[in-house]
């Protein structure tokens, strides 16, 4: 497994969010994210455990397009993935911030 | 009660996720988990061969409401390694067993969709498969109902086929296989002349839910659609069958009946004709509503 974790910067949340999501499931192609409150206000975490190595920079594409696209600031998103491709990983990204924070902006 | 507009679309149980069948079958809203993601109680085993983990380990425990009496409930995750039990998914399916011995509930229900022990962490997955067992055995002899609901892609296979068995009762759609050995394993060791795995139409009327249903081994027959395990898990979590001397003789007289009766079948659909007679070739083909009136009283049966 290769475990890469970035911290990027990111737009307030109109919403705060509450308790922690889980979406998608830990299969072949597939992943798992999990969305909880941190602190950083201005910023947002991702702790990324991949089986596919050598992805560091897709998976930092992928974040930072997501982290300037969306509202995420203060939130930490944790991954647990299965090999899942750049789009599987950009959707998931979308369903676990709308599913925490409520229907999207 | 009668509802204007169009017919409600089916939503599938098999396409669900574990937890959209918890929250599809218990009442709406009110399942809180237990060791949810976010506590990460992951597989030390998978961790050790490197291997991805889960936030949960393949299994969502917790308790909720079923037509609102109180229930303790667990729902194993088919898509993360095949619903296989390891050490801590096994440990979770002990523990909401262990909590109904404390707690009481109305009645604990096992959404069960699993090829079995976990290959990755095999000795530890046996143990925690036979300890499951006896937490289902104690949770029935405390006089609480578990009942297990197999509608998943993968069926239910292996020592969970037991412990499905080992419950009160079953409720299954069709495409819900229950078996010890699946089909692959059979056809894997056996050869292809013993089953052909490739064959679905012999696979599901071998473990399918109308199969098990005929011949007694599952209670209720179900559409696969969340409300329809939602109604059959109601229905089922009042209706605990105690165990004793008793009801064991009746279960060992069944199976003498129908060892005697259906021994000599070679393929499930003999066994179809002996019971329904010439309609059994249209079985396969009907929904559950249907087969249930085509079927009437044509099961085997403990009495």
């Amino acid at each position: 497994m290769e475990r890469l974790e970035f911290e990027l910067p990111s737009a307030r949340p109109a919403a705060a969010g509450g308790a922690p999501v889980v979406v998608g499931v830990v299969a072949s192609g597939n992943l798992e994210i999990l969305v909880e409150r941190a602190e950083a206000p201005d910023r947002c975490r991702f702790a990324v455990s991949t089986s596919a190595h050598g992805f560091g920079p897709v998976w930092r594409a992928v974040l930072e397009d997501f982290a300037a696209r969306r509202a995420v600031a203060g939130l930490a998103f944790s991954v647990n993935d299965a090999g899942a491709t750049p789009a599987v990983v950009g959707l998931r990204l979308e369903q676990a911030a709308e599913e925490f924070l409520g229907a999207a902006p | 009660m009668s509802r204007a507009g169009p017919p409600r679309a089916r939503r599938s149980y098999r396409e669900a996720t574990a937890r959209r069948r918890l929250a599809g079958v218990l009442d709406a809203g009110s399942f809180e988990e237990r060791l949810g993601p976010a506590d990460r109680v992951t597989s030390p085993h998978l961790a050790a061969l490197d291997l991805p983990v889960a936030f949960d380990d393949g299994v969502v425990v917790g308790s909720g409401r079923l037509g609102g009496r109180r229930v303790l409930a667990a729902s194993q995750e088919g898509a993360f390694l095949g619903g296989g039990v390891g050490e801590v998914h096994g440990a979770k399916l002990c523990g909401i067993l262990a909590a109904a011995l404390r707690e009481r509930p109305a009645a604990v229900l096992l959404l069960l969709d699993t090829g079995g022990v976990r290959l990755q962490e095999a000795n530890a997955g046996l143990v925690a498969v036979s300890e499951v067992m006896r937490g289902v055995l104690a949770a029935r002899a405390a006089g609480i109902p578990v009942v297990a609901l197999i509608g998943g892609g993968w069926g239910c296979f292996g020592g969970m086929g037991i412990v499905a068995r080992c419950c009160d009762t079953i409720a299954m759609s069709e495409e819900g296989r229950l078996g010890l050995s699946g089909p692959d394993v059979i056809e894997e060791t056996k050869g292809v002349e013993e089953l052909d795995a490739a064959d679905r139409g012999l696979v599901w009327r071998t473990y399918g839910g109308k199969h098990r249903y005929l011949l007694g081994e599952a209670d209720r027959l179900v559409e696969d659609d969340l409300d329809a395990f939602r109604a059959a898990a109601i229905a089922l979590a009042s209706v605990p069958r105690p165990i004793g001397i008793e009801a064991l003789s009746r279960e060992h007289d069944l199976l003498a009946r129908r060892l005697a009766a259906h021994g000599a079948a070679t393929d499930a659909a003999a066994i179809w004709r002996d019971l329904v007679g010439a309609t059994f070739e249209e079985l396969p083909l009907l929904e559950a509503d249907e087969f249930l009136r085509a079927v009437g009283g044509a099961r085997l049966e403990a009495r």
